[in-house]
């Protein structure tokens, strides 16, 4: 809602600044958005009427012009409009004004002609976005008179962003209202009485649809002037509002939808036929829209129709065909209360949102067309004249909204507040709101007047008195509440602790869009079919993924675009998994590694990271969850990954992950260098740790032995310790993988796998003996198992 | 006699002053006091003496011996400090060297921001709630007190799949989710993405909220005002005005905004708080009586307060951050920036 503050002051005039106004409104709950002025600064404008033209002598398109503005002597201009003219009033700068953009006018020559002055167009004044030609003034503006003086441009445009609720403040009137709530004082609207019928013409209406249409008024207005143009004030007023004058009929509805917060139209009487009738559109019906659009009307929206059919959107927008036009000389009037639901949801589904309907769905006083009407027609006869016909009124009175009293309870609104608010000051709060409270012995009976939608409950109501006595005026405490402990899982990962490991392991947190392109999707992803969005934002963000690593790939395309050339990336986030059952949305971990395992140093050579970093750093979170022992990495085949580098992560039998290095093709196709190692868990996986269990230190010495032993290229190292570790004897503390060599001094097919023991007893110091025997039978297994040889 | 000890004492002493290094030194103690040293020899020939000399004899070459050892020592040792500092001096280095290692990543600034907010609340016994994205028309808006032919529907820019699924375009579902799995008191905080379908310079796609519910026997407006009050000077660790003003959410009546005063100019006006002063955090108020029918709450035995802030617009009022879709961009520059 925009609108001039002067002519909301000739509603409700308090003695406060604009600033406190702006404030007072803010704080009432109508956030002020903006106040601007209503036109840029310029001064030396003044009106001027043209009185000679002569042809410039060396320029086809200026013309030398004697411009009358209220001097001893006219004034010699030269001017370049099309549309100046002998006769016309316009905007004329003196020499000394200052135009908008700081432009002096100055005493000029142009192609040889003196110029004292400039005949201005309304965008030169800033009063317009663009203008052809001159702005022409009313012919009896007063020559010489200052513009902005007889403008009124030393005003302010309030834009208020109201809340849905507030629909009863989309006008002046309903502003007005609430200023003079907060103020204490009087408001005053322009005088509006009943208009004596002048002509008997009336247009039958008939209302098929009474409870999305409770209550039409219509009125005939016969023999305007199709040359009436709209009043320079109310031209103005307009524009403050943000809307741009038309032509009378329009203007005039528009300026009561303003002023009262009724949304009328202006039917052209010649375009009706049969009578009037408001109804839902019927099968197959389409309507040639004002905007210029044709819609299909599906059987939930309300027309207005006449015999040929529809003819109007009901509450959102009039039809093409019987608008008024430059000719229109007869004119049917609507002002109508449009039941909130019947528009709800309306115009959107057709893709609109218009002034109208935008009341209509708020709730627009069901008592108010008469009044409207009235305005109009007073109006129209003023500015257009005519004669008008009687109203014509199709009431369904049982359908009207009711407004049912309401109670506040005096211990309840304390109890909401939490302090006690003297009673007769709750009791005045309501009356200023016009919701007429009766006292009872415990509190209030209340019922709310025809514009107020929102007061339905007693919390409404709370919120009333707590609005006008002041937000701020409410006391505000600390809560207080029992002291209870919650559930801790200690097997349960904490989001701040896994974090925390990547982080510090030299991951970088990233948060990428839930919403993917369907391309990169179906590169990573292809077996899975993707949520797609009915209604995305871009190609770009259209399915949800269903890995994390879409975001990621995208995320390091992005950075080595801008030559990074370390990417260390992990997110947390869901990823979104259709099954047979429904939707799987899974908290996921993932990470992404590319090019050195660490910063650049001196004294260090750079290492390119490989999937066995990737693999180290999975490992570690497993471990951190307490999930190192209940979950098994293991050889698989991924179609976003490299065949040959790839892994899954299990736990019990159920796929919580994978990693391994981005597949060259799917890389080549994102536009990404070879290297990157990606892995993604499920959360799931880090919530199911097991508590550390303490075993005993023995107090013995370690005893280390080392063996290197030669087998297949193609053995898994995880199975050689696997049986190292059965062959071991419980003594066994660790088995650790400290070489693996391929190459000169080993047969090709084969590799050297060097493992450590470490052995320690808890009671006793083990002797080399022991251990010995315990090593040959260690070499001795995996000899039979995997034909493995010692190394020499 | 004595004559002859206290020569031999001096040149022991000049040897061992001359005894370059370790093994010189050496080299002067078997001399002087080795199995045939020159001191032991002389002890040795003690025997020839007349027996009531023996003492006094022994006791001088005792002084002799026992100064020699005394210089050896004191030899040995200055010697062992100098090659030590011989030692040390060349193991020194620049240590203005730069360090070595793996650098720590980083926090994005959200979770950095989300994390302060959860850790404020959870002094006062809040809890961490979450719930899912994709939601259903119920939780995010039925159940909401905004039905079907709500005009607030207007004000969510909704992303949907299907009839009856779309993405939650607040946290307040989560809220919705709580109540219906426990009864008061309630005390939680429900951070999480939010998607709303709108894309320009100060709105991105999806984005980051955190929601607050706070439901028992004797809560209050006044009580809704004092966390926030509380909230927000801590998290901007300053002592800033906070203001209230009338607002409307179709879950929560009576409603409010939340404005802190700003905290890049302190409330004299700039670019940040658009020269009013004051800056907007976010939405609140008491739990409207229809979300407590919906999930079997008692309105009459129990109120409650709601709020919802956006974590990015703390993040860069915390932070500074100029342009929102920075945060979704990942761009290494930016992310290192908060680590």
């Amino acid at each position: 809602m925009k609108f001039s503050e002067q002519w909301l002051r000739e509603w409700v005039n308090p003695a406060v600044d604009n600033e406190t106004l702006s404030a007072q409104l803010t704080m009432a709950g109508l956030e002020v958005d903006a106040v601007e002025p209503v036109a840029e600064a310029f001064s030396g404008v003044v009106v001027g009427e043209v009185q000679q033209l002569e042809p410039h002598p060396d320029a086809d398109k200026l013309r030398v012009c004697r411009v009358d503005v209220g001097q001893q002597e006219a004034l010699t201009i030269v001017c370049g409009a099309a549309n100046v003219r002998v006769g016309m009033r316009a905007p004329t700068a003196i020499i000394g004004a200052v135009l908008p953009g700081n432009f002096k006018i100055k005493k000029s020559k142009l192609r040889g002609v003196e110029s004292f002055g400039m005949l201005c167009s309304a965008k030169e004044l800033g009063l317009a976005e663009s203008s052809s030609g001159l702005m022409e003034l009313p012919s009896d503006a007063p020559v010489g008179t200052d513009l902005r003086d007889y403008m009124l441009l030393d005003d302010l445009t309030f834009e208020l962003g109201l809340t849905p609720n507030r629909g009863d403040c989309l006008s002046i009137a309903g502003v007005a209202r609430e200023v003079g709530v907060i103020n204490r004082c009087a408001v005053q609207g322009p005088g509006m009485a009943a208009l004596v019928p002048n002509c008997d013409d009336v247009f039958a209406v008939t209302v098929a649809a009474p409870a999305d249409c409770p209550r039409y008024v219509g009125r005939v207005i016969r023999g305007i002037d199709p040359q009436a143009t709209t009043p320079m004030w109310m031209v103005e007023r307009l524009r403050r509002s943000g809307i741009r004058s038309l032509n009378p009929a329009v203007d005039i509805t528009n300026y009561v939808m303003l002023e009262l917060g009724q949304p009328m139209h202006a039917f052209d009487l010649r375009r009706l036929h049969g009578g009037i009738d408001v109804r839902r559109a019927r099968p197959g019906e389409s309507l040639q829209l004002l905007n210029g659009n044709s819609v299909e009307l599906d059987g939930e929206t309300l027309v207005i129709a006449d015999a040929n059919g529809p003819l109007a959107m009901a509450g959102v927008m009039g039809g093409e065909a019987s608008a008024v036009s430059d000719d229109t000389v007869d004119i049917f009037l609507e002002s109508a209360f449009f039941a909130p639901e019947a528009i709800t949801g309306r115009a959107r589904r057709y893709g609109l949102h218009t002034d109208s309907s935008h009341r209509f769905e708020r709730g627009v006083s069901p008592t108010l067309q008469g009044e409207a009407i009235e305005r109009a027609t007073a109006l129209f006869l003023q500015i257009a004249g005519g004669t008008a016909g009687p109203l014509t009124e199709a009431l369904a009175h049982d359908y009207l909204p009711q407004r049912n009293a309401v109670t506040l309870r005096a211990a309840r609104l304390q109890r909401v507040l939490g302090m006690q608010l003297p009673r007769d000051e709750v009791t005045d709060i309501l009356n200023r709101l016009g919701l007429n409270a009766a006292q009872e012995a415990d509190g209030w009976r209340v019922t709310a007047p025809p514009y107020r939608f929102d007061i339905a409950i007693e919390e409404d109501l709370i919120e009333e008195v707590a609005r006008i006595y002041g937000y701020d005026r409410l006391p505000s405490v600390s809560p207080t509440g029992a002291l209870r402990m919650g559930a801790a899982p200690e097997g349960r990962l904490e989001a701040d602790r896994l974090r925390g490991l990547l982080v510090a392991r030299g991951y970088q947190e990233a948060i990428t869009y839930s919403f993917v392109a369907p391309e990169l999707q179906q590169l990573l992803d292809p077996e899975a079919a993707p949520l797609a969005l009915a209604n995305p934002i871009s190609a770009e963000m259209a399915v949800m993924r269903t890995t994390l690593w879409s975001g990621l790939v995208q995320a390091l395309l992005n950075n080595v675009n801008r030559q990074q050339e370390r990417v260390h990336l992990f997110e947390t986030g869901l990823r979104f998994v259709p099954e047979a059952a429904g939707l799987r949305q899974e908290r996921t971990v993932a990470g992404l590694v590319y090019g050195a395992v660490a910063p650049e140093q001196w004294g260090e050579a750079l290492r390119k990271a490989d999937f066995f970093d990737a693999k180290g750093d999975v490992e570690e979170l497993l471990a951190l969850a307490g999930a190192a022992d209940n979950t098994r990495i293991v050889a698989a085949g991924h179609p976003a990954l490299h065949p040959g580098q790839s892994a899954r992560v299990e736990q019990g039998g159920e796929i919580v992950g994978w990693l391994g290095a981005l597949h060259p093709s799917v890389a080549e196709k994102l536009g990404l260098p070879t290297g990157v190692y990606l892995f993604e868990l499920s959360l799931s996986v880090l919530e199911q740790g097991c508590i550390p269990r303490f075993r005993e230190l023995s107090k013995f010495p370690v005893i280390r032995r080392d063996i290197a032993v030669v087998v297949d290229q193609s053995l898994p190292v995880e199975r050689i310790m696997e049986i190292a570790r059965g062959a071991a004897p419980e003594e066994l503390r660790e088995l650790k993988l400290f070489d693996l060599y391929m190459g000169k001094g080993i047969d090709s097919g084969r590799k050297s796998v060097a493992l450590g023991l470490t052995l320690q007893a808890n009671s006793r110091t083990l002797t080399d003996h022991e251990v010995d025997a315990a090593m040959a039978k260690i070499v001795a297994v995996l000899g039979d198992e995997f034909g493995a040889t010692l190394r020499d | 006699m004595q004559q002859q000890l206290r020569q031999q004492v001096e040149q022991a002493c000049q040897a061992i002053e001359q005894a370059a290094d370790l093994p010189a030194l050496d080299q002067v103690r078997v001399l002087y006091l080795g199995k045939k040293g020159l001191l032991t020899e002389q002890m040795k020939q003690l025997g020839q003496l007349p027996p009531e000399e023996r003492p006094k004899v022994g006791a001088l070459i005792n002084v002799a011996k026992g100064e020699v050892q005394q210089a050896l020592e004191a030899r040995k040792e200055s010697l062992q400090a100098a090659a030590l500092n011989l030692k040390l001096a060349a193991e020194a280095v620049d240590v203005t060297l730069p360090g070595r290692g793996q650098t720590a990543g980083g926090l994005h600034p959200v979770t950095r921001v989300l994390s302060r907010i959860e850790a404020l609340f959870r002094q006062l016994g809040f809890t961490i709630a979450e719930g899912p994205e994709v939601e259903d028309d119920f939780h995010n808006f039925e159940a909401l007190n905004i039905p079907e032919t709500h005009p607030a529907r207007a004000m969510h820019d909704t992303f949907y799949f299907d009839a009856g699924r779309l993405l939650r375009t607040h946290t307040s579902p989560v809220q919705i989710r709580e109540m219906e799995k426990q009864q008061p008191p309630l005390r939680i905080i429900a951070p999480g993405r939010v998607y709303r379908c709108d894309y320009d310079q100060t709105h991105s796609p999806m984005f980051h909220q955190v929601e607050g519910l706070l439901v028992d026997e004797q809560v209050t407006f006044a009580d809704l005002k004092g966390i926030l009050d509380d909230f927000l000077r801590n998290f901007f660790e300053g002592d800033f005005k906070v203001r209230f003003r009338p607002s409307y959410f179709p879950f929560t009546e009576p409603s409010a905004e939340v404005d802190v005063q700003c905290v890049m100019c302190g409330g004299s006006g700039c670019r940040s708080c658009k020269h009013s002063g004051w800056l907007e955090i976010g939405g609140c108020g008491m739990v409207h009586p229809n979300v407590f029918k919906h999930v079997g709450i008692d309105s009459e035995r129990y109120t409650g307060f709601a709020f919802g802030m956006g974590v990015e617009r703390l993040a860069m009022l915390r932070y500074g951050v100029s342009d929102l879709r920075l945060f979704f961009e990942n761009d290494l520059r930016f992310l290192q920036q908060f680590r």
